[in-house]
């Protein structure tokens, strides 16, 4: 090797904040607020700042664990992986190579983690996306993961929910990527006859091709505090219209102002919240029933007592 | 007044020296047997050259600023064409146009992309670049078609959906999924065909269809050249290599599995002979239609379900 040659070190990908083996103990800086956090008050507070209540990135398996309960979730196509239809290669590396490097620094195969669980009692099919992954990009994978929570959820009688952190579709696969769009956002229609919920929550980012998709059509829309949410980069958009953009532009609160997201939950609120959605449309289906049918889930009785009044914590919107 | 693109340049100066010798000889026919000779080369050369097009040269050619667009086709393949205007919401959207026609005697319901011819068209059309309410404003038409069971015809040409301040405001991600998911409940048949620039999502959003063709020489892309070139390649201009790496022409859509069919184009494109291109054009589209007529509508929609569910290549290994 020259010693006149650069090593190339490659895209850095954000943080992984979550890993297990980062050494206990250890120091992380606010990304907000810039305040040192200790590893165990970040994990105590599911890796949001205290102090400015900046929500970190999560990997999915983490995000799964604020979510679902308990011991309930039983994952679900767990072997889907990315072929190369394109043979595509940029100008570092093939893509096969780009897929080894990221299942080597994430331990997941995609940017995706699927299966069903309960919610606050409630049985959910769920997909969630891993932005360590590639940016949680959507290719073939992504796509068909969620396909089948859709499915799933049809053929289960279960709530839908799907979990964004994207930067958009994979470019890698090409149109391929583009058409899990189309695949998802048609299984969705169908999904609108079966009178389950669907919903989607977004998480810091979740824009571009999957927000042009399927996680803008929850039924109900959650988002966590300051994710980004939009469609086309800023960048791109300073360039169109040659001036700086408003403060606050794409963040979740913006969005919500504008109309496209229900609800603003702090993390710590997140299966609370997801709890009462779930338990409102339990009652209002008798327990996820066909119309006119009877309960396939005679196994989970509806919870009596659920507080349906508004949310006490101040932080949820 | 013609605008060539670099690749073009043998066959432009070819053709020139025919018409120079042309002039010369004037009526008195003296080089007809000199001119009949470079004709056939001119004629093998243009074989030539638009038989091996490269990705990017196809990619020139879809953008191609004398490219026949929606409402040149609308002139030259429909009859009876009505506008109609706007998504009862917030405004008419000029990127896209929309509306009653018939072809052949059938009614259609029309929608497509619609760039501009110079400076000021394009900036009322955005160079073809949709904001919401040209996304809605489609839903608007496609859902009346539903109502009087009426077939869709879509015609895609945008380089993508508009990156706007307002676009965003007004929710283009939300506008474009909407889209994908009604078109999905349409019972009606649909039929797309990709005329100039497939552009992402913003294409996308009025191609969830029965049948999607693409001309010879157009393209359909998650994202454009100089985007992936950006930032895979930290560099726009690598737009070239991007163009190849994405197979992003109708043959690689083709291959993939992502398309019906390739409409022929004129040799050249189909700027060289706009009649023919819009000939070829009609054609498909009535062959389609009538295919799709004979199939009822449940079938119709579990087959466009169909269609797209099947769309991705994975591996699934046992643990």
């Amino acid at each position: 090797m020259s010693w006149l040659k650069r090593e190339r070190t490659g895209i850095k990908a954000a943080k992984k904040p979550a890993r297990s083996d980062v050494p206990e103990g250890l120091w992380t800086k606010c990304e907000s607020c810039g305040e040192a956090l200790f590893q165990s008050v970040l994990e105590e507070n599911l890796w949001t700042c205290p102090h400015c209540q900046h929500h970190f990135r999560v990997p999915a398996r983490t995000f799964l664990q604020y979510l679902v309960d308990e011991g309930s979730f039983e994952e679900r196509d767990a072997n889907l992986e990315a072929g190369d239809p394109l043979e595509f290669r940029d100008a570092k590396m093939r893509y096969p190579d780009r897929l080894a490097l990221a299942r080597q620094e994430t331990g997941m195969k995609d940017a995706a983690l699927s299966g069903v669980a309960r919610v606050g009692d409630k049985p959910v099919a769920l997909t969630i996306m891993d932005f360590f992954f590639m940016g949680g990009s959507m290719g073939s994978v992504v796509g068909e993961k969620v396909a089948r929570s859709i499915e799933t959820a049809m053929a289960e009688r279960r709530a839908l929910i799907l979990v964004s952190a994207t930067g958009g579709a994979r470019m890698q696969e090409g149109i391929l990527s583009l058409m899990q769009m189309a695949k998802t956002s048609a299984l969705l229609a169908r999904l609108q006859r079966e009178r389950l919920p669907f919903i989607s929550i977004l998480t810091d980012p979740s824009t571009a091709g999957v927000l042009a998709s399927y996680a803008s059509l929850g039924d109900v829309i959650l988002a966590e505090p300051r994710a980004l949410v939009g469609f086309a980069g800023a960048r791109v958009i300073r360039q169109t219209i040659g001036e700086d953009l408003p403060p606050g532009f794409q963040r979740a609160e913006f969005v919500l102002e504008k109309g496209f997201v229900d609800r603003i939950v702090h993390r710590k609120q997140i299966r609370e919240e997801v709890s009462r959605l779930l338990e409102f449309f339990w009652r209002s289906t008798r327990g996820f029933a066909r119309e006119g049918g009877k309960s396939p889930h005679a196994e989970l009785p509806a919870r009596a007592a659920l507080d349906l009044g508004p949310a006490a914590d101040s932080v949820t919107r | 007044m013609s605008a060539w693109l670099d690749f073009e340049k043998p066959v432009l100066e070819l053709e020139q020296k025919i018409q120079n010798l042309r002039e010369k000889a004037g009526a008195s026919g003296g080089a007809a047997l000199e001119l009949a000779e470079l004709e056939r080369r001119a004629e093998s050369l243009r074989r030539e050259v638009y038989a091996n097009l490269t990705a990017y040269q196809r990619v020139q050619l879809a953008k191609h600023p004398q490219r026949p667009y929606t409402l040149d086709y609308v002139e030259r393949c429909f009859t009876d064409w009505t506008e109609l205007h706007g998504d009862r919401h917030f405004a008419d959207d000029p990127a896209i146009v929309s509306g009653l026609a018939m072809i052949d005697q059938r009614p259609v319901l029309l929608i497509g992309h619609q760039k501009g011819r110079g400076t000021k068209e394009n900036l009322m059309r955005r160079f073809g670049m949709p904001n919401p309410e040209g996304y809605r404003k489609a839903l608007r038409l496609m859902q009346l078609a539903e109502r009087f069971q009426v077939p869709v015809v879509t015609l895609v040409d945008t380089p993508g959906a508009y990156p706007g301040l307002g676009a965003e405001e007004r929710g283009q991600a939300e506008a474009i999924a909407v889209n994908l998911r009604e078109m999905a409940k349409l019972s009606v048949p649909i039929i797309t065909v990709v005329i100039g620039e497939g552009g992402s999502g913003g294409a996308l959003a009025i191609a969830v269809s029965d049948v999607v063709l693409m001309f010879e020489n157009s393209v359909y892309s998650v994202i454009s050249p100089e985007g992936c070139a950006a930032i895979l390649w930290r560099d726009g201009k690598k737009g070239p290599l991007a163009a190849e790496a994405l197979k992003l022409t109708a043959p690689d859509l083709e291959r993939l599995g992502v398309i019906e069919g390739i409409v022929p184009e004129p040799v050249g494109g189909a700027h060289r002979d706009p009649a023919a291109a819009a000939e070829a054009l009609k054609k498909a589209i009535l062959r389609h239609l009538d295919a799709l007529s004979g199939v009822s509508p449940s079938e119709r929609m579990d087959r466009r379900l169909a269609r797209f569910r099947r769309m991705g290549v994975y591996r699934e290994n046992p643990a």
